[in-house]
């Protein structure tokens, strides 16, 4: 992996979140990832753009969704913007309680920290910001090690 | 690929075969009708066969919960049929597994409804 960075301005649509999802797919493959870590990193990404037009912009046009990919070499980190109202990561229960379990969503951000390495979310002003993290692995990782 | 559905009658149960992506959209809003249709029809033994389920997203899965509370209200049943690797993974991520009644052959599946 060699480091570069990325970045998408997108409308809040359903398209922008589908790709949204396929770009992760193909930038996580060209880095490297395989097809099950592919999986996961485009599946993150998706929920966290499917945050970002339904419950940050609420898919109003005049505001838009920003996805930026960088490559650090040792990690892809990936940033999903939006510009809405925020989220208080202190309302978002957690969805497999008992009491939870049954209910038709809220598991997007549970998704994206089960697939990813690290996730953090921080309230802009406005909107939200997440930053999803997946480290390298594979044979880069190990050879770094190797060459301590 | 968007989502497809056809259903079939088999011993009284009502088989929905399913393709394609359940996602938010349009996927999960045609798995949401479906079932519906059926339960509105009187339909209470239901089989969703997701064998050629390709991907499914957060929304995609809170539609199957949705889907499985509303026959479950109703009186009835729902079971899951030919889980993908994709879908069992992400069934037991969100411990869902256990929840629902998941078979991995069509006849023992029939045979299993009361």
């Amino acid at each position: 992996m060699t480091a570069n960075r990325v970045s998408y301005t997108l409308d809040s649509s359903l398209q922008s979140v589908n790709l949204a999802e396929e770009t992760a797919q193909l930038i996580a493959a060209k880095a490297g990832f395989d097809e099950d870590n592919c999986m996961r990193i485009s599946m993150a990404v998706r929920e966290a753009a499917v945050n970002a037009v339904l419950h940050g912009n609420a898919y109003d046009p005049r505001k838009r969704v920003t996805v930026a990919f960088e490559n650090t070499g040792q990690a892809l980190v990936i940033t999903v913007s939006d510009e809405g109202k925020g989220l208080d990561i202190s309302t978002v229960p957690d969805p497999t309680t008992p009491e939870n379990l049954l209910k038709q969503s809220g598991r997007g951000i549970f998704l994206m920290r089960s697939f990813m390495d690290e996730v953090r979310i921080r309230l802009l002003e406005p909107g939200t910001e997440v930053t999803m993290v997946k480290n390298v692995s594979g044979p880069a990782a190990h050879n770094k090690e190797a060459s301590k | 690929m968007s989502m497809k559905s056809s259903t079939r009658q088999v011993d009284g149960v009502t088989i929905v075969d399913l393709s394609g992506r359940i996602t938010l959209g349009e996927g999960s809003v045609l798995l949401r009708d479906v079932v519906r249709d059926l339960v509105t029809k009187g339909q209470r033994k239901i089989l969703l066969n997701l064998g050629d389920v390709t991907y499914i997203d957060s929304s995609g899965i809170g539609e199957l919960v949705s889907a499985f509370t509303t026959v479950r209200n109703q009186g009835g049943e729902l079971k899951l049929l030919n889980l993908t690797k994709k879908v069992h993974d992400l069934l037991q991520i969100t411990k869902l597994y256990t929840v629902f009644d998941v078979k991995d052959d069509e006849a023992t599946a029939v045979a299993a409804f009361k």
